[in-house]
């Protein structure tokens, strides 16, 4: 594999590189008898110079060879492919692809097609030579200017250090570069959606079927996009899982604080919180298989007529995996009242549980309303639970026994499995991710303001 | 206003209900903290009963004659020709010889599917290894099909009408007559635990998704952990107070709550259709669970760094090291136990995340036990995923012992961060 | 294994009592022999009395053998170095080192005849016979109107929504309160000057109608002025309740008390007519105090 090659190669030319520009910095110095520096930062110095551009190009080279080479390829197509739409095409390079590394193809293998796979495989062994190439020739020369540049009164530890710094900025970048990533890449394919389906059909439409739109041959059958049924069915199960997980959390918080002996304390609390540890394809799991058919057949004792994908299910079991985050959030909270509050109550003559209710609750609501917030946006994000314990169809109730749908359910379905791109059902998914996106993040923000001010109000 | 002794009585006589009122109080947060305790200990009560039986393996004991005649007929001793026999008939002659009554149609055919139609393969494998087996006649224990699997664990009862299960009543007699002549067993079953997917239970095992968790975890923990600490250190120790600092804060403290299927439609978009990279790749699962796992790094390494104390900073500049020197020679040694515990606990998390995988193509059906993070391949939870949804009662055992594993895992690396910790926790 | 446990790294120090101890055990060879204390400790017709108590912090003894009476409607005041156990011994006084798990007292503590440490004697009730200010003004982030009615509440002292009304402005009179908040009872508490918010919590201890009011430090994190304001509503409020108030001002409690008890390492070295103690203390260690040789 030439690129591990190239990796190895480019570390041990580093390690020469290092061991050369120490041993310069001594040649330059003996004379004088004076150096800037200590010896080892000239070999970093020449050490960074070798490997950091190099191994720059190589991984630019990498990210962005399949993309040109792809593109070089289509651009000598017979104009009898290139004249095909988007979808086509995408079909064809693969084929191409394929064909080139020699895998199955679908189906029939023009000639076209041949020459366009051998052009490919050309360009790209030509592509690994020249990478292989031009990296190392980088770094040797990397290596020989930094070099040359060595001289007793070359700062290399404060330059060195300058680099470094530079490192750990763009390290932190990566954070605002995620973020942008996220809005630009979900954001693109959104508008592409908006251009085919009105935004007004998605945000109002009270119907949504997106699995005809298939057959965008067949008439009258474009699909419906109405993002209403999910988002009721979101609310509903996030609903569920916040009445479950908000008094749960919270008292369980309060008793541990206020009330427990250490040694229940020193139980329960790990206990609990292996509920956060848990997976949500185990809590998915257990709420599909165990949970759902539970509540099935208890309703059915009842004369309830209970669908087995039921909200209700998914929700209990989301609530409870939540109980920890709403718990530990709450703890934080109500710790943050000071004593001198509680001192006050009870000096009064108030009983322990008069005191949480009447004063350290009350005190502490802003910090567990932002907390719920935060645990309603896990909740609506959560999709591991939905996709295996909820429905697909996209009812519009506000029955905790019907089945519903949520987006998360609908962004797993439309894009496992055979995906086309370009086509709405597919563009459909990045829609929802984007408003899933804006609603989180609209949550997190005044969640995270409201505990930062709540805070602020006790230290 | 009330008088003194008035006040005296009237809140004597509001005890006894203020008592009742505290002492329901308390019950409820009882209860609260009952309810979860139970649900965790009838969810793993609910995985283990449902999951063991999985790491057992019926088998049943045949004596197999390797028959010229079926393995290579024309005594070519050629391995192209020995892997083209059809090496199911030996088994199903060596039941036939077993049960020489079984002869009608339906007999046959439920005779034959008592065991696996993997043996075949397991069969030649031998044989390919050890051609000198030609001809010899061996008593071996071979793997029963899954419906057998699961009568013999008694999750398909014997004594249920033959129309509600799915074994018929032909094969419980064969099995019954095998099991008075102690020719049925059950062993730990290594295929579970080394073998890739299959669209038979017998043959399916979590190696392939262990392997591919494993790279997927080993591209997450080599970017994920170098440009966490780094970004750490350079908010806490380097960054001005100013717009940039704060922006990336911001951003930080989002990404911590941004829901984990939103990183993988940035993965989908971003690193397959833009840059693309191979689906269903442990590299680009890596990749996406790095950009999800950031935060809880970054988060944990700054905590870490802000409880080294001032002093050392002070100490260290005092003696002439630059900023950096100080951060790295004395700050960050200090501060390393806390972040790798920041670091497992990030792990942990990305090893139990799925959503975003799914969005990746990690969810394909991948028989083959991946050798480097550019193959195709699936995660323990998404295998998991994959097999809750399949309707053989075997696979819900193995979906459930799949799990034990998965939660196996965790607990070790908790118990690894917890370890952590401890042992390296100072008090200033 | 949550998220919220992982960040949060625990704070190294945790916070003890323990310097209140730490301080008493230099003296505390005088464990054995019983500390005498000089002066009269006995009022003729005492509201509430204590007898040999000792409080200890786990092992650490912060409270030396003190007995004391606290007559009807009279203002003591209890003055001594920091850490000399005087805002302990007044927290005995309602039971609030309740609270503190480590915290134990020996010996007997009567409020009107009735041990307040046996079990007939109910803590809740107790606390709403005697009520207690506290050193920081700890108004509840409620309205005014609420921070006052917050005891009759719970209490259950109001049968109607008038009668809770005349409790509140009664009370917010007696503190001398009434006329700068009437207009705004409404507004949170938290939101008056520190003199007023300290008057405010004195208010609240009135609503339940106490026997007894302990003060601790009232005035510590007062101006001069709301010092003085709060100075003059305790003359004030002698006519009706008795007051036991922990200072750390010579000149309070000269100016508000009637007698004054001396604190000296969790022992009380001396207890007598204010006017006696600063004129004419009798103990080495209450003339050094109280000319300033150390405090």
């Amino acid at each position: 594999m030439p690129v591990y090659f190239v990796v190895l190669a480019i570390l041990g030319l580093t390690t020469i590189a290092y061991h050369y520009g120490r041993k310069r910095a001594l040649t330059v110095s003996a004379s004088s008898n004076h150096l800037h520096s200590l010896p080892h930062y000239y070999g970093a110095w020449t050490a960074i110079w070798c490997s950091i551009p190099a191994l720059a190009v190589l991984v630019l080279w990498l990210a962005l060879q399949s993309t040109i080479i792809t593109n070089i390829v289509i651009a000598d197509l017979p104009s009898a492919i290139t004249d095909l739409n988007e979808q086509r095409i995408g079909l064809v390079i693969n084929d191409i692809r394929n064909y080139a590394e020699g895998r199955i193809t679908s189906g029939e293998i023009s000639l076209g097609i041949a020459a366009a796979a051998k052009h490919y495989k050309e360009l790209k062994s030509l592509s690994r030579m020249a990478l292989v190439v031009i990296v190392l020739a980088i770094a040797i020369f990397g290596g020989i200017m930094a070099l040359r540049l060595i001289s007793p009164d070359f700062r290399a530890r404060n330059t060195v250090e300058n680099i470094i710094r530079g490192l750990l900025v763009i390290c932190s970048s990566i954070a605002i570069l995620t973020t942008i990533g996220i809005v630009l890449s979900v954001l693109f394919e959104a508008i592409r959606f908006f251009d085919q389906i009105p935004i007004t059909q998605f945000l109002f439409g009270t119907e949504w079927s997106p699995q005809t739109a298939i057959r965008t041959d067949q008439v009258g059958s474009s699909g419906a996009f109405g993002a209403i049924p999910l988002l009721t069915g979101t609310l509903l199960i996030s609903f569920i899982a916040l009445l479950v997980a908000v008094p749960i959390g919270l008292m369980s918080a309060i008793y541990l604080s206020e009330y427990a002996s250490a040694r229940l304390r020193a139980i329960a609390k790990p206990i609990l919180e292996i509920l956060a540890g848990i997976p949500t394809v185990v809590y998915g799991f257990f709420a599909a298989l165990t949970v759902a058919p539970f509540i099935r057949d208890s309703g059915g004792l009842l004369g309830l007529e209970v669908s087995s994908e039921s909200a209700l299910a998914a929700g209990l079991v989301m609530g409870v995996m939540i109980i920890p985050f709403v718990s530990s959030l709450s703890d934080d909270v109500i710790n943050a009242v000071p004593q001198s509050l509680r001192d006050a109550s009870l000096g009064i003559g108030a009983t322990h549980s008069e005191t949480i209710r009447q004063v350290v609750i009350p005190a502490a609501l802003p910090g567990i309303a932002g907390g719920v917030l935060l645990a309603a946006s896990r909740a609506i994000g959560e999709t591991m639970i939905v996709v295996m314990a909820a429905g697909l169809a996209a009812n519009l109730t506000i029955n905790p026994l019907d089945s519903v749908t949520t987006v998360t359910v609908q962004i797993v379905t439309l894009l496992v499995g055979d995906q086309e791109f370009d086509s709405p059902k597919t563009l459909a998914a990045f829609a929802l991710g984007i408003s899933l996106f804006l609603v989180t993040l609209v949550l997190n923000v005044i969640a995270l303001h409201i505990v930062r001010k709540y805070r602020e109000q006790y230290d | 206003m009330t008088e003194i002794a008035d006040s005296t009585r009237i809140v004597k006589e509001s005890l006894n209900k203020r008592y009742a009122s505290e002492r329901r109080f308390r019950r409820l947060g009882l209860m609260a903290i009952f309810f979860g305790v139970s649900f965790v200990l009838i969810l793993f009560a609910d995985i283990f009963s449902k999951g063991y039986t999985a790491f057992l393996q019926t088998q049943i004991e045949l004596e197999i004659f390797y028959d010229p005649a079926i393995i290579d007929p024309g005594h070519t001793n050629d391995p192209q020709v020995i892997g083209k026999a059809d090496f199911a008939k030996l088994y199903k002659a060596a039941l036939k010889e077993r049960f020489p009554d079984a002869t009608s149609r339906s007999a046959r055919r439920d005779l034959y599917n008592l065991v696996s139609n993997g043996v075949a393969y397991s069969l030649r494998d031998t044989v390919l290894d050890n051609p000198g087996l030609i001809g010899t006649r061996l008593t071996l224990w071979l793997v029963a099909d899954d419906e057998i699997d699961m009568l013999i664990k008694g999750h398909i009862h014997r004594d249920a009408p033959e129309s509600d299960r799915r074994v018929s009543n032909q094969s419980i007699a064969f099995i019954e007559q095998l099991e008075a002549s102690d020719s049925v067993r059950k062993s730990f079953s290594w295929t579970f635990l080394t073998a890739g997917d299959s669209r038979e239970p017998e043959q399916a095992g979590i190696g392939g998704a262990v392997m591919g968790s494993l790279f997927t975890l080993l591209v997450t923990l080599s970017l994920a952990f170098p440009i966490g600490v780094a970004a750490a250190i350079y908010l806490e120790e380097f960054a001005a107070k100013n717009q940039f600092t704060d922006l990336i804060e911001v951003n930080i403290n989002n990404l911590a709550a941004v829901p984990s299927i939103v990183f993988g439609l940035l993965g989908l978009a971003v690193f397959l259709n833009f840059f693309g990279m191979p689906r269903s790749a442990p590299l680009v699962g890596g990749l996406v669970l790095t950009l999800m796992t950031l935060p809880t790094i970054i988060i944990a390494s700054r905590a870490s760094l802000k409880s080294v104390p001032l002093s050392i900073r002070e100490a260290a500049l005092g003696v002439g090291a630059s900023k950096v020197q100080t951060v790295f020679h004395h700050v960050l040694p200090q501060a390393m136990p806390g972040m790798m515990t920041g670091t497992i606990i990030g792990m942990a998390q990305a090893l139990g995340e799925s959503a975003p995988l799914l969005m990746i193509g990690m969810v394909a059906f991948i028989v083959d036990i991946p050798t480097s993070p550019l193959d195709p391949s699936t995660v323990l939870p998404v295998q998991i995923f994959l097999w809750a949804d399949s309707p053989e009662r075997a696979f819900l055992e193995r979906t459930s012992a799949a799990i034990m594993v998965l939660l196996g895992f965790l607990v070790a690396m908790n118990a690894l961060a917890v370890i952590l910790r401890k042992r390296f926790e100072k008090r200033w | 294994m949550s998220k919220a446990n992982i960040y949060a790294i625990e704070n190294p120090v945790t916070h003890q009592p323990g310097w209140i101890g730490s301080r008493v055990q230099e003296g505390s060879e005088n464990t054995a022999s019983p500390y005498a204390t000089v002066g009269n400790i006995a009022v003729p017709n005492p509201r509430m009395s204590a007898r040999s108590v000792n409080v200890f912090y786990d092992e650490k003894q912060a409270i030396n053998n003190v007995s004391l009476d606290i007559g009807l409607n009279e203002v003591i005041s209890m003055i001594g170095p920091s850490g000399c156990g005087k805002s302990t011994f007044l927290r005995c006084l309602n039971r609030m080192n309740d609270t503190i798990d480590i915290c134990r007292v020996e010996g007997e503590i009567t409020l009107q005849d009735e041990n307040i440490y046996s079990k007939s004697m109910d803590a809740v009730l107790l606390r709403a016979r005697v009520g207690m200010v506290f050193q920081k003004p700890n108004p509840f982030p409620k309205s005014i109107y609420d921070n006052i009615a917050y005891g009759p509440k719970i209490h259950g002292l109001a049968r109607s929504r008038s009668e809770l009304n005349e409790i509140v402005e009664t009370s917010l009179a007696k503190a001398g309160l009434w006329d700068e908040v009437k207009d705004r009872l409404t507004k949170p508490g938290t939101g008056l000057s520190g003199g007023q918010q300290q008057r405010l919590c004195i208010a609240r201890a009135i609503a339940v109608s106490p026997e007894v009011i302990l003060m601790d430090e009232p005035c510590s994190a007062l101006d001069p002025i709301a010092t003085a304001r709060v100075e003059e509503l305790i003359d004030e409020l002698r006519q009706n309740y008795t007051i036991a108030i922990v200072t750390h001002s010579m000149q309070q409690a000269a100016r508000v008390s009637q007698r004054t008890a001396y604190f000296h390492l969790g022992n009380l070295v001396e207890v007598g007519e204010t006017n006696d103690i600063f004129t004419n203390p009798k103990h080495p260690l209450t003339e050094a105090y109280i000319t300033g040789r150390f405090g």
